[in-house]
C-alpha cells in the first residue's frame, strides 16, 4: 500500500512540475533582442509630450500613459531597468505654489442638464505642491512648458524663480539643485539609451496665443524672449546640438522626434472660422451696419489713400440669414483705421471707431482657437448707431481680437520656424545616428485620413478622434502609445533591434466625468 | 500514509484550478483511473454516475462509493506582437462525489448520486491583458439524481431518475479595455448568484450479451443555468451619463446551460485478472450559443457569443488484478474541444486534450477499499483568439498562445455491505 501511495507522490510532483511551457517562451528573456543598443538606463528628456501631460495638466494617470513609460515597459523585455518618473501627487493635476494654486486641474468631458458634452477641470483640491522636492533621479526628465534653451538654462528648476517666471514648476519639483540644467540632470544619470523631443514650445504659443507673441528671429539672446514668443532658428540649432551632443556622448542610442505642425491639432481645427447662425432680422439688421461699412467707410478710406483697393476688398464684410457666417476678427496686420473714423467727416464715436479699426471677417484660412468656442456668439452689451440699437456679439459685432485667431501670416511664420527646427532635427538624427520619429507625418496621417487601431481609426477630431486630449493640443494615453509603438519601430530600424509594440486600443482615450464644479 | 498525500497534496497546492470548458470529468476514481470510462464497468457505486443500469448487477446488498479530486491546473498565455504574457493563478477545484445503491431484490435496486460534474475555476491576473473578457470566474454545481435500476432479464437492465442541480456562479471582468473611474482604476463588474435550481434527468441501459462483455449506454439531459435576480456589482465606473453603468449593485439575469451528453462503451474481461473497455461520450454543447448577461433595472446588457460545437471524446481503459489486495488501472482519453475557431475565450480557454490516467484501488479488508487516481491532461499549445468582442461598434479580437495543463489526484472510499 504504502509503495503505491509513495508512487503516485511521485508521479504527482513529476507531473506537476510540468508547468505548462510554451515551445518559445516570451518570458525566457531571450525571445526579443535589443539588438545593438543598450537599453539597461533609458532616460527621457523633453517637455510636455514627455512629461505626460494631457487634459491641461500633469496628472499621476497621465504620466503612468508616457509614451517613455510605455516603452520603458516594452523595454523590460531586451533587458530595460527601472523607469522612475516625478510623479505627481493624485490624479487632479493641479499644481500649488506655498499652498495656493497656480495651475488649475485637468480637464474631463462633462455633460450638462441639456446633455452637452464639454471640457471642464476634474474637481478637487490638488495636493502637489511644487515646494515639496522630489527627492533621487528621475529617467523620465520631461519638464512641461520647457523650450528647447530652457534644457539648459541654469536655474529653471529653482523653486524660488517660479513665482517671476523664470523656472518651471515642475522641473522645480525634481531638479538636483536650484541651479542644475535639465541636461546636466539627465546626463548624470548615465543614459545607456534615451529619447530626446523638444522644440514644440518654441512656436506653440505663439500659436495658441493666436499669434499674439513676437517671432524672435535675428534676436540671439533667448533670456529677453517671452513666453510666447517664437524661438530664432539659429538658437534653435544651436542649444539643440548642445543638449543631443550632451546626451549623445555616452549613450549606445537614442531615438529623437520632430516638431508637428501645430495647425492641424484639435486646438485650431475643432471651431471653423464660420460658425455664426443668423436669423432674417438679425441679418438684416447686420446689413444695415455693416452695408455702411462696406460701401461708406471703406471706400472712404481707400480715397483718403489709408488703405489699398486690396485692402479694402479683404475687409468687406457680408452677413446673410442662415448658417455658416464668417466670425468677424481683429487683424493687427490690417490698417487701424479708428484715429481716422473719429475724425471728421466721418466723426464716428469712439468704441464704434474701435470695432471697425483692424476689422474683417474670416476666411476659411484663418483658424480659431479652441478657447474661441466659449467667447464666439456671447452678447457684450449695445451700441447705438444711425438711430439703432446694435446688439454688440463677439465675432459679428465685436471681433475677434488677435488672441483667437491665426491669421494665414501667422501661420506661415511658425510653419517657417518648424520647417527649419525640423530640417536641424533630422540631421542631427542622421548625423548621430539616433533613431528618428517624424511626429509632424505620423499627425498629420491623424488629422487627414485617421491612423487605424485594433477596434477603431484614431483622428485628430477633438474628444471623439482619440488621439488629442480634451486641450485640443496635448495627445491622450491612446495618442501616446501611438507614439510610443513609432518610436518603437524605429528604433527596431535603427539599431536592430526587435522589441514588440503595444496594442494602442488597451489606452484610454478622453475621461467622461461629471465630477467638476 | 495520510502524511504522505498531505505533503503531496502541499506540494501541489501552489498550482492553480483547473480550466478546461467546465465539464469536469472526475465523478470516480475507478472509472477515472481508466480513462474516466465507467458506463460498462459493474465495478462498485460509480455506477450510479455512470450507468445506473449496471446497480442491479451489484452483488452487495448495500454499495457506497465516494471520493473527492483536487483539480490543479495552469494556463499560459502570451501574445508576441505585444509582449503581453500572463498565467491563471488559482485555488484547488475539489470536485466530489457520493454514490449509493441498495439491492431491494434481484431484479431492482434503488440508489442515489450526488456529484459535481460541471464546474470551473479560473483567475487569471486582475487587469491582465484579457481583462475585458474576465478577470476571474468560479462556476459550482451540484446534481443530486435518486434512481433505479431494474433487471429486465438475464441481459438488460434499465435505469435513471430525475435530477435537482443547485448550483453558483461568480463572474469577474472589466467593462472594457480602457475604461477607467477619475483615479485611473478599471471600471469593474462582477456579478454572482448562488442557489439557481433545476431539474432534468438521466437515463440509460445495460446490455450483457455474455459473461465476459458489458455493453452501456447513458444519457443526461441538458439542464439550464437560469440565475435570475442575482447581484452585478459595478465598481470604478466614471460618474458620467456617457457610460452606460454606475457604480453599485443591480440585479442580473444570465442563462448559463448544462449540456446533455451520451456514453456508450463497452467492456471485456479477458481473463479474472485482466479487463479492457473502451468508450465514446457525445456533449450536446451545440446549446451554449452565447452567454448573455442582462440588467433588468437598466444598462447595457453583455452578449458574448460562444457558439460551442458539440464534441465528442473518445476513451480507453485497463484493469489488472494484482492480487486479492490491489488493482491496478490505466487509461488515456482524447477529449476534444467544443470550441470553434474565433472563439476561444480566456475564461473557458479549452482546445482539444489528452488525457492520461493511472490508479489502483487497495481493499482494506472485505468491505472497504481505497481507490486512488490521477489524470494528466494534456493540451497541446494553441494560437486562438476571441474574435467577438465589441467595443463602439466595432469587433475587437483578442488572441495570442495559449497552453495549459491540468493534474488531478484524487481519493475515494468503496464500501460494500
Amino acid at each position: 500500500m504504502k509503495k503505491y501511495i509513495f508512487l503516485s507522490a511521485i508521479a504527482s510532483l513529476a507531473f506537476i512540475s510540468c508547468e505548462p511551457e510554451f515551445d518559445n517562451s516570451i518570458e525566457e528573456g531571450d525571445f526579443y533582442s535589443a539588438g545593438d543598443a543598450d537599453f539597461s538606463n533609458f532616460v527621457s528628456v523633453g517637455n510636455s509630450l514627455t512629461a505626460g501631460y494631457a487634459d491641461n495638466a500633469l496628472y499621476r494617470e497621465g504620466q503612468m500613459n508616457s509614451f517613455p513609460n510605455i516603452m520603458a515597459g516594452q523595454f523590460e523585455f531586451v533587458g530595460g531597468g527601472e523607469f522612475r518618473q516625478p510623479l505627481m501627487e493624485d490624479n487632479l493635476g493641479g499644481l500649488k505654489l506655498n499652498g495656493n494654486v497656480i495651475q488649475g486641474n485637468r480637464l474631463v468631458l462633462a455633460f450638462n442638464e441639456n446633455g452637452t458634452p464639454g471640457p471642464q477641470p476634474l474637481a478637487g483640491d490638488p495636493q502637489t505642491d511644487i515646494t515639496n522636492q522630489l527627492s533621487g533621479m528621475f529617467n523620465n526628465m520631461g519638464a512641461p512648458g520647457a523650450k528647447s534653451f530652457h534644457l539648459l538654462a541654469p536655474g529653471y528648476g529653482n523653486v524660488a524663480g517660479v513665482a517671476q517666471g523664470t523656472a518651471n514648476p515642475y522641473y522645480a519639483r525634481f531638479a538636483s539643485s536650484a541651479e542644475a540644467t535639465i541636461i546636466e540632470d539627465a546626463v548624470a544619470q548615465q543614459p545607456t539609451f534615451f529619447s530626446f523631443w523638444i522644440g514644440n514650445n518654441d512656436i506653440l504659443g505663439y500659436a495658441t496665443s493666436g499669434g499674439t507673441g513676437v517671432n524672435q528671429q535675428g534676436n540671439f539672446d533667448p533670456s529677453t524672449y517671452a513666453g510666447n514668443d517664437i524661438t530664432d532658428i539659429n538658437v534653435f540649432a544651436s542649444v539643440y546640438n548642445d543638449a543631443l551632443s550632451a546626451m549623445v556622448e555616452n549613450a549606445s542610442g537614442g531615438v529623437v522626434f520632430n516638431v508637428p505642425n501645430v495647425t492641424n491639432i484639435p486646438f485650431f481645427t475643432t471651431v471653423p472660422p464660420n460658425p455664426v447662425p443668423l436669423d432674417q432680422p438679425t441679418a438684416a439688421g447686420l446689413a444695415q451696419l455693416f452695408g455702411a461699412y462696406n460701401t461708406q467707410i471703406l471706400p472712404a478710406m481707400q480715397g483718403f489713400g489709408i488703405i489699398s483697393e486690396d485692402e479694402a476688398a479683404a475687409r468687406l464684410v457680408n452677413f446673410q440669414p442662415g448658417e455658416g457666417n464668417f466670425v468677424t476678427i481683429r487683424d493687427e496686420n490690417l490698417t487701424n483705421i479708428s484715429s481716422f473714423l473719429q475724425n471728421p467727416p466721418l466723426s464716428l464715436p469712439e468704441d464704434l471707431a474701435n470695432i471697425f479699426g483692424q476689422l474683417r471677417q474670416a476666411t476659411p484660412d484663418d483658424l480659431i482657437t479652441l478657447t474661441a468656442s466659449g467667447v464666439i456668439g456671447n452678447p457684450v452689451g449695445q451700441l447705438e448707431f444711425m438711430g439703432m440699437q446694435v446688439p454688440l456679439i463677439n465675432g459679428v459685432t465685436v471681433p475677434l481680437e488677435d488672441q483667437f485667431v491665426l491669421t494665414p501670416q501667422e501661420q506661415n511664420t511658425i510653419t517657417q520656424a518648424q520647417t527649419a527646427y525640423n530640417s536641424t532635427i533630422e540631421a542631427l538624427a542622421n548625423q548621430n545616428n539616433l533613431a528618428f520619429v517624424d511626429v509632424d507625418m505620423i499627425l498629420r496621417q491623424v488629422s487627414e485620413t485617421g491612423i487605424p487601431f485594433n477596434g477603431g481609426v484614431l483622428t485628430a477630431e477633438f474628444a471623439t478622434g482619440g488621439a488629442f486630449s480634451l486641450d485640443g493640443v496635448h495627445l491622450t494615453p491612446r495618442g501616446y502609445a501611438l507614439v510610443a509603438n513609432r518610436a518603437l519601430q524605429a528604433i527596431n530600424q535603427t539599431y536592430n533591434a526587435d522589441i514588440p509594440q503595444v496594442d494602442v486600443g488597451n489606452y484610454r482615450s478622453i475621461q467622461p466625468s461629471n465630477n467638476v464644479d | 500514509m495520510k502524511k504522505l498525500v498531505l505533503s503531496s497534496l502541499l506540494f501541489l497546492a501552489f498550482a492553480s484550478a483547473y480550466a478546461g470548458g467546465y465539464r469536469v470529468g472526475a465523478q470516480g476514481q475507478r472509472a477515472l483511473a481508466m480513462g474516466h470510462s465507467g458506463v460498462a464497468v459493474v465495478s462498485n457505486a460509480e455506477l450510479a454516475f455512470f450507468n445506473p443500469a449496471g446497480l442491479v448487477h451489484l452483488e452487495n446488498s448495500l454499495n457506497v462509493s465516494a471520493g473527492v479530486t483536487g483539480v490543479f491546473s495552469s494556463v499560459r498565455y502570451q501574445n508576441t506582437n505585444t509582449g503581453a504574457f500572463s498565467e491563471t493563478d488559482s485555488g484547488v477545484g475539489t470536485p466530489f462525489y457520493f454514490n449509493a445503491s441498495y439491492k431491494i431484490n434481484e431484479w431492482l435496486a434503488a440508489g442515489i448520486s450526488v456529484s459535481t460534474p460541471y464546474g470551473s475555476q479560473v483567475e487569471w491576473p486582475t487587469d491582465w491583458a484579457g481583462s475585458h473578457l474576465v478577470n476571474e470566474i468560479e462556476l459550482a454545481a451540484i446534481f443530486v439524481q435518486p434512481l433505479v435500476s431494474i433487471k429486465v432479464n438475464d441481459y438488460l437492465s434499465i435505469g435513471g431518475g430525475p435530477i435537482f442541480v443547485t448550483g453558483s456562479v461568480n463572474f469577474n471582468r472589466n467593462l472594457t479595455r480602457s475604461l477607467v473611474d477619475e483615479d485611473g482604476a478599471r471600471s469593474n463588474v462582477e456579478i454572482d448568484d448562488s442557489g439557481i435550481t433545476n431539474w432534468g434527468w438521466g437515463a440509460s441501459f445495460m446490455f450483457t450479451p455474455t459473461d465476459e462483455l458489458t455493453i452501456g449506454f447513458n444519457y443526461r439531459s441538458e439542464i439550464m443555468m437560469d440565475a435570475e435576480g442575482g447581484d452585478a456589482t459595478f465598481t470604478n465606473v466614471p460618474n458620467s451619463p456617457a457610460v452606460p453603468a454606475e457604480n453599485g449593485v443591480t440585479p442580473f439575469n444570465a442563462s448559463l446551460p448544462l449540456p446533455a451528453e451520451w456514453s456508450i462503451g463497452a467492456s471485456y474481461q479477458f481473463s479474472e485478472k485482466f479487463m479492457a473497455t473502451v468508450e465514446y461520450n457525445r456533449t450536446l454543447w451545440n446549446v451554449y450559443e452565447s452567454l448573455d448577461i442582462t440588467f433588468p433595472e437598466g444598462g447595457a446588457p453583455s452578449i458574448n457569443p460562444r457558439n460551442y460545437k458539440d464534441a465528442s471524446i473518445y476513451r480507453l481503459g485497463a484493469q489488472y488484478v494484482v492480487n486479492n489486495r490491489v488493482t491496478l488501472r490505466g487509461g488515456y482519453y482524447i477529449d476534444e474541444s467544443p470550441v470553434q475557431p474565433g472563439y476561444f475565450a480566456p475564461e473557458t480557454p479549452r482546445n482539444d486534450a489528452m488525457g492520461f490516467t493511472g490508479g489502483f484501488s487497495f481493499n482494506i479488508n472485505e468491505k472497504l477499499a481505497i481507490d486512488a487516481s490521477f489524470l494528466y491532461l494534456r493540451f497541446e499549445e494553441t494560437d486562438a483568439s476571441y474574435d467577438f468582442y465589441t467595443e463602439d461598434g466595432q469587433q475587437v479580437p483578442f488572441g495570442g498562445t495559449y497552453k495549459s495543463n491540468a493534474f488531478l489526484p484524487g481519493i475515494g472510499v468503496t464500501y460494500k455491505l
